[in-house]
């Protein structure tokens, strides 16, 4: 029997400093919200630094995609240091980097030019959530 | 020598409404209600991090705000850099006022908005105890 993921788990870096952070959390609402309803999911990050069971098992379950605001790339780090693995890992950088031109401001809330940037994000990463829901299919 | 600002460490969930709302609290009390007074971290920082940021808690006294009762922030504070001085929870801080939940994770209502100054005023209460304490 082919084995199935169920869904995609998305875990965004938190971060509360800067507005990478902010536009690491919108990136990671519009994948879940708009893009992959229902196949992509999110849990919070604090729950996996705090060690909570149910939020462990769900990552070691399922497929995980890591989206964080800057290079100390805190999202990956503490998924891995719980134990669980990290199937695909983006940085901010690598989005901005694709799409120049759009420079994100704000923390508690997005400038346009960083919600443009967070939905354009989440387009890219639709083909890695489908590539991950069909890997753990085969 | 008295401390002269305050940590703070957030849940920041994404799940849940309330974790925007500690965002949004903080923000203001950092920005507009107390500000020079209270300094933060981002909380995988405690794995993420170095040495120097495993002392946050520990070089000056420290309030984490989460969202709900798994208290994220308190426990991965307590157990990855030091005790907090104090600990405060969005549910029960608006459940005591009688405020509903905030409803949107994602961008907050008018009305979620509100509850989040609330929880902004009792945080900035709560700066001022700690400071006072530490003087």
């Amino acid at each position: 029997m082919d084995k199935k993921a169920k869904k995609v788990a998305v875990v965004a870096c938190s971060g509360i400093g800067k507005s990478l952070g902010a536009l690491s959390r919108e990136i990671t609402y519009e994948l879940i919200e708009r893009v992959k309803p229902g196949i992509a999911v999110t849990k919070c990050l604090g729950l996996v630094v705090s060690g909570d069971s149910d939020a462990l098992k769900m990552l070691k379950e399922n497929p995980v995609i890591t989206i964080d605001g800057c290079a100390k790339e805190c999202s990956k780090k503490s998924v891995v240091a719980q134990g669980s693995k990290v199937d695909r890992s983006f940085q901010i950088m690598d989005f901005m980097k694709r799409h120049k031109g759009l420079k994100p401001d704000g923390i508690s809330e997005l400038n346009d030019a960083g919600q443009k940037l967070a939905s354009l994000a989440a387009d890219d990463l639709a083909e890695v959530v489908d590539d991950l829901i069909n890997q753990e299919g085969k | 020598m008295a401390d002269s600002y305050v940590g703070i460490v957030t849940c920041s969930g994404e799940e849940i409404p309330e974790g925007t709302t500690t965002r949004f609290a903080f923000r203001k009390v950092r920005e507009q209600l107390r500000p020079g007074q209270v300094v933060t971290i981002c909380l995988p920082l405690f794995i993420a991090g170095g040495e120097e940021e495993r002392q946050f808690a520990i070089s000056h006294p420290t309030i984490t705000l989460d969202g709900c009762e798994k208290r994220c922030a308190a426990k991965a504070t307590e157990k990855l850099s030091g005790k907090p001085a104090r600990c405060l929870v969005v549910t029960e801080i608006l459940k005591e006022k009688g405020i509903p939940g905030p409803s949107k994770v994602r961008r907050l209502s008018q009305a979620d908005k509100a509850a989040a100054d609330v929880v902004a005023d009792e945080l900035a209460k709560t700066v001022d105890a700690v400071l006072e304490k530490a003087e």
